[in-house]
């Protein structure tokens, strides 16, 4: 049973108290361009997602508490919070130096951005 | 009466002479003292067998001490308040206790089952999956029937438990799992730096096995020490003690479940009301094993006859209760621990000899014990065993270890035996979340190595077995450590006997037992190992060796010692099993907790719920809510009831209470367009005052719901959506709204439960709503089919919605909750003139089935489009973006062999087709048939007076009119042909009535 802290109400709680909501960071292609959109770029919308060893970036929602949605990074490997953050915010720098595999590609051009 | 023989004239520091206590145990009185547990009194009494075991119905006696007890399972209580499997190690008596052995029939001293032991060379390691295999028709009335009745451990109790549980949910800085010397060091060490500290013990007394072990502390003899630290513990106000609470889990983020049995020891204290038992639900911050050591059995031929026990346990039932096992005893064992017990023995008057493996062994103990005059035998073994329901003999022979063969044996009478292969660290706890272990060739078994928790094992369970160094790790939880003064033995090296060799053929009539719960064997696991079997995890599924209740706490080891020598691999190559909690079963009641009865899941009622129980409404689930199924009246059976109040919508009128309906205010700027979003079709055009059908896809383009939405202001819409999707959508739009249009200036507000609600329905709607004088044009031309107005219906505050869900001319009818009953009521007397009557949901269900409306959830199944459904019209085409539209133009989902959704007409009119039912291309004799489709919704309507059904058939709107066959159990074919799904009304001029 995990132990999760909420980055809007800073309450802390343990998993039941909250919701996880899969990988973070998934791009919806419709809202932005509704009529290009391949069958394979529909289909990794909505089914392929990162299983990585380690560092994670997840969804969850404070369910029992003040119901917002929010982001956290987690290690799958020890379960460890290595932070939360807003939903519309990417992970603090380090995090997404230290990402590695395909999250560290999809962080590569967000982190030159930032730069 | 003459002098009873097992009960020692003196000594027993747990139990009290003067306080006779009487229990019975398989329907027979037996005597022990306050104190005893049911083990010591039941072995004071002179009886050894305690049960039968698992597979070959062997009789088997005590093992253990404590927890660690695997064979006497026992079984305490009568009827409804029977609890099965208790180990006698751990049950203390009081004074009517009823107690019964269990796995043996008739009785413990014959049991038929025990032919099985005969046959035990046809009934090898993975006998069931090699036998039950075919004919597969055998499982039902052959295999499972046998092994139901030949196996099992203890058996359920009979109709409910009329105790009571209870959950407790708490926090601690520092927990310290286990009260013995380690864990009372490190309480007062943690206590003293002002955190706060529960320990946790799963014994009456806290101490573990301090008066059990040699050594002084401080000038005090170590139980001594032991008692005073808790003494000093339970007067500070920041420790938390908690004795028979057995920490059953460890989980993340040091969360611990731990299993207190408050009551199970005296009847007093829950007469007084207290619960049975109680689970803690523990969060700490810190985690510390103290969790000791258990010894562990050696493997030798027939190892588990009656009366063979852990060395510690007997010198256990001498020291705490005063019983000896027998009058004369053989030690056996590899190290020296085992040595105390012989001087216990000794000095109570009981003949003893030791049976040490080693070639050297110059312990002090050792020397000590030869000194004394006490027989000692070194590089021997036991090599045979004689007698069934007790020991009468052992055959010792000449050993060296990696030298196998018994050559010369000699045979010593005794009548039991105290066995030692050396202490297990307790590693549960610390490995249930993925605690690293490390093999310690010094204690020959795994230790702690590493955690990724805030988690430290210290003392017997971190494989540190001296007094000193154990007090010493404790001090680590304190600022500032203490310094003890330790006196205690030294000890010569242990060295591995995982194998005691044996005359006569190997596993013929003497079997090595490894794991004694599960009747596993040294045989057996070689022949894993010969068979295939070789990683340890799949060994331990083929032979079960480490399963059950037990989990292997004294068999694990063993094991891979016997494995690594059949392999030659080492104990670390070949790897342990996974550690699951629980440490020991807990019971289904305090998993349960107070969460039983009304309280398992709390039960929604509408403001109307105190009515329809008056009016005789029979109830139906629908989500978390008790909703009205139907009112039979006086006579009435439920189908006639129905009907009636079907017969009474579309001829009269009847009112609903809908009050269950999801409501969902969406208010904000950018309301329309979010919804727009959400629902397929369009609600930004919808006007003020309108309301319009929606329906609802997730992003894979099938439907989740549908519900009528109402623009109440051009910012302001009411959502209605089905009765058990209200929470799921509401959290469905706050996380689109949360998450991807964070733009929108939304806000979402569920509204459910603030209103009343109620459908009025059938031909004389109108007249029933004008008689309660509403404040607002109630005229066909001013208020029509779709909208919605604002106001008041005789007085109260109402908002009225022109919808309907049976095709009659029909008003919803919203009122705040509180004025809800108070409405219900006015508008059954205004109705009453026009015949007016409640209906409930089924009648709802056949009313919008005549109609082809559908329920989502009945006509779809989470797999279904509304496309599939026949409503491609309400799926928007000009809108750029709406949830699943892209998802919807796949192509396998246009495809035209998928289900669609069809209406159909049975061939008898009379006849109702099974809901469910499936539809086939071909009828043949027997399955597999090609299924076509399958029924969604059937009734006898009466409105139409036959039966009518939908269903979703393959390419089903392109076969209107054909005929379609739905075998059905027993050989029987319904058929029915392919309609419209709209079966009355099909104009719709009705509902503009």
């Amino acid at each position: 049973m995990l132990v999760v802290t909420c980055p809007v109400c800073d309450a802390s709680g343990d998993e039941t108290d909250f919701h996880y909501g899969g990988q973070a960071h998934v791009k919806r292609p419709a809202t932005t361009d509704p009529v290009n959109i391949t069958d394979e770029e529909q289909r990794d919308y909505l089914f392929i997602r990162h299983n990585p060893k380690g560092l994670h970036f997840e969804r969850w929602r404070c369910d029992r508490g003040c119901g917002k949605w929010f982001h956290a990074a987690r290690d799958t490997m020890t379960l460890e919070f290595k932070a939360t953050y807003g939903i519309t915010e990417l992970p603090p720098v380090e995090l997404m130096k230290e990402a590695k595999g395909p999250w560290a590609e999809f962080f590569k051009k967000r982190l030159k951005e930032k730069a | 009466m003459s002098k009873n023989p097992y009960r020692l004239s003196n000594g027993g520091a747990r139990i009290d002479r003067a306080r006779k206590v009487t229990f019975s145990f398989d329907g027979k009185d037996v005597s022990g003292f306050a104190g005893d547990t049911l083990a010591s009194a039941v072995l004071a009494s002179g009886q050894k067998v305690f049960g039968r075991s698992f597979k070959y119905h062997r009789p088997r006696g005590l093992v253990g001490l404590g927890s660690e007890e695997m064979n006497a399972l026992i079984g305490v209580g009568e009827g409804n308040k029977h609890e099965p499997n208790l180990r006698a190690t751990q049950i203390e008596i009081f004074e009517g206790l009823s107690a019964e052995s269990q796995n043996r029939w008739p009785s413990l001293k014959y049991d038929i089952g025990a032919i099985n032991s005969k046959f035990s060379r046809f009934i090898p390691a993975g006998f069931y999956y090699k036998t039950f295999m075919w004919p597969k028709s055998f499982w039902k009335h052959v295999y499972e029937p046998f092994i139901r009745k030949a196996a099992g451990l203890g058996k359920a109790p009979e109709g409910r438990d009329p105790d009571t549980y209870e959950h407790m949910h708490i926090h601690a800085d520092v927990i310290i799992v286990g009260g013995g010397i380690a864990g009372l060091a490190a309480a007062e060490a943690a206590a003293s730096t002002g955190v706060k500290v529960l320990l946790c013990d799963e014994n009456p007394v806290l101490g573990g096995i301090a008066d059990l072990t040699a050594g002084m502390i401080d000038g005090e003899c170590v139980v001594d020490y032991a008692d005073a630290a808790a003494l000093r513990l339970a007067a500070l106000p920041n420790v938390h003690i908690l004795t028979r609470t057995t920490v059953v889990g460890h989980y993340h983020h040091n969360y611990l479940m731990a299993f207190e049995r408050v009551g199970d020891h005296d009847p007093a204290i829950l007469a007084s009301g207290a619960p049975k038992h109680r689970l803690w639900k523990i969060r700490a911050n810190k985690v510390v094993v103290a969790t000791g050591a258990l010894e562990r059995p050696i493997a030798f031929a027939n190892n588990d006859r009656p009366n063979i026990i852990l060395a510690s346990a007997v010198r256990g039932m001498i020291g705490r209760y005063g019983v000896t096992p027998g009058s004369t005893g053989v030690v056996f064992t590899n190290n020296d621990d085992a040595y105390l017990t012989a001087f216990a023995l000794k000095n109570a008057g009981v003949n003893v000899r030791v049976v040490d493996s080693r070639a050297r062994a110059d312990g002090a103990l050792v020397k000590r014990a030869m000194a004394d005059g006490i027989d000692v035998q070194l590089s021997s073994v036991i090599s045979a065993v004689e007698g069934t329901l007790g020991v009468t003999a052992v055959k010792i022979a000449a050993y060296r270890k990696g030298q196998g063969r018994v050559i010369t044996e000699k045979k010593v009478d005794c009548d039991f035996i105290a066995m030692s292969g050396g202490w297990n660290p307790a590693l549960h706890i610390w490995c249930h979340n993925g605690g690293k272990i490390q093999f310690d060739d010094g204690l020959q078994s795994f230790r702690p190595k590493s955690h990724t928790d805030n988690i430290v094992a210290i003392g017997a369970a971190n494989g540190t077995m001296s007094v000193e160094a154990t007090l010493l790790e404790a001090q680590g939880l304190a600022k500032k450590a203490k310094k003890f003064k330790v006196e205690e033995p030294v000890r010569g090296a242990l060295e591995s006997l995982w194998f005691a060799p044996a005359t006569g053929k190997y596993n013929e009539g003497n079997k090595h037992f490894i794991d004694f719960q599960n009747d596993v064997t040294a045989a057996d696991l070689e022949l894993a190992q010969r068979e295939g079997y070789e990683s340890i995890e799949h060994t331990k599924r083929y032979t079960t060796f480490g399963m059950a209740t037990d989990q292997g706490k004294t068999s694990n080891l063993n094991g891979l010692g016997v494995l690594s020598e059949a392999t030659g691999k080492t104990i670390p190559e070949i790897g342990v099993t996974t550690f699951r909690p629980p440490y020991t079963p807990y019971s289904f009641g305090s998993i349960a907790g107070a969460l039983t009865g009304e309280l398992f899941l709390p039960v929604r009622r509408t403001p109307i719920f105190k009515w329809h129980t008056d009016h005789g409404a029979v109830f139906e689930p629908v989500g978390q809510w008790r909703r009205s199924y139907t009112y039979p009246q006086a006579s009435e059976d439920k189908h006639q009831a129905i009907n009636r109040e079907i017969l009474c919508v579309r001829n009269k009128v009847g009112m609903l209470d809908a009050s269950t309906l999801g409501k969902i205010e969406i208010k904000g700027p950018d309301a329309a367009e979010f919804l727009d979003r959400m629902y397929t079709n369009t609600f930004s055009t919808l006007k003020v005052g309108k309301c319009r059908y929606g329906l609802m896809m997730n992003e894979l383009g099938f439907l989740t719901d549908d519900g009528v939405t109402v623009r109440l202001a051009d910012d302001h819409f009411l959502m209605h959506t089905t009765s058990g999707g209200a929470d799921r959508i509401s959290a469905w739009l706050e996380e689109w709204l949360q998450t991807e249009w964070t733009q929108y200036k939304v806000f979402v507000t569920p509204v459910t439960e603030q209103w009343a609600q109620f459908a009025v329905a059938g031909p004389h709607a109108r007249d029933v709503l004008s008689k309660l004088v509403p404040d607002f044009d109630i005229s066909n031309e001013a208020f029509q089919h779709m909208s919605f107005k604002q106001g008041h219906l005789g007085g109260t505050p109402v908002r009225v919605f022109r919808i309907s869900f049976s095709g009659e001319l029909s008003y919803e009818v919203a009122t705040p909750a509180n004025f809800g009953q108070g409405l219900w009521n006015a508008l059954m007397e205004a109705g009453d003139e026009f015949g007016l009557s409640a209906y409930g949901t089924e009648a709802l269900h056949v009313l919008r089935a005549e109609k082809g409306y559908i329920v989502v959830g009945d006509e779809s199944d989470g797999t279904v489009t509304p496309i599939d459904v026949g409503m491609e019209g309400m799926v928007s085409k000009k809108k750029a973006d709406f949830i699943g539209k892209r998802s919807l133009e796949q192509s396998f989902l246009k495809s035209p062999n998928r289900k669609q959704l069809v209406g159909l007409l049975t061939e008898d009119p009379t006849e109702v087709l099974p809901d469910g039912a499936y539809a086939v291309a071909v009828v043949k004799d027997k399955p597999p048939m090609e299924m076509i489709g399958q029924v969604t919704s059937s009734y006898m309507s009466p409105t139409l007076g036959r039966s009518i059904a939908m269903a979703l058939i393959q390419n089903g709107r392109a076969r209107m009119g054909e005929v379609i066959s739905f075998p059905l159990e027993g050989g029987k074919v319904m058929k029915a042909t392919i309609t419209d799904t709209v079966f009355y009304d099909k104009e719709g001029g009705r509902l503009h009535a």
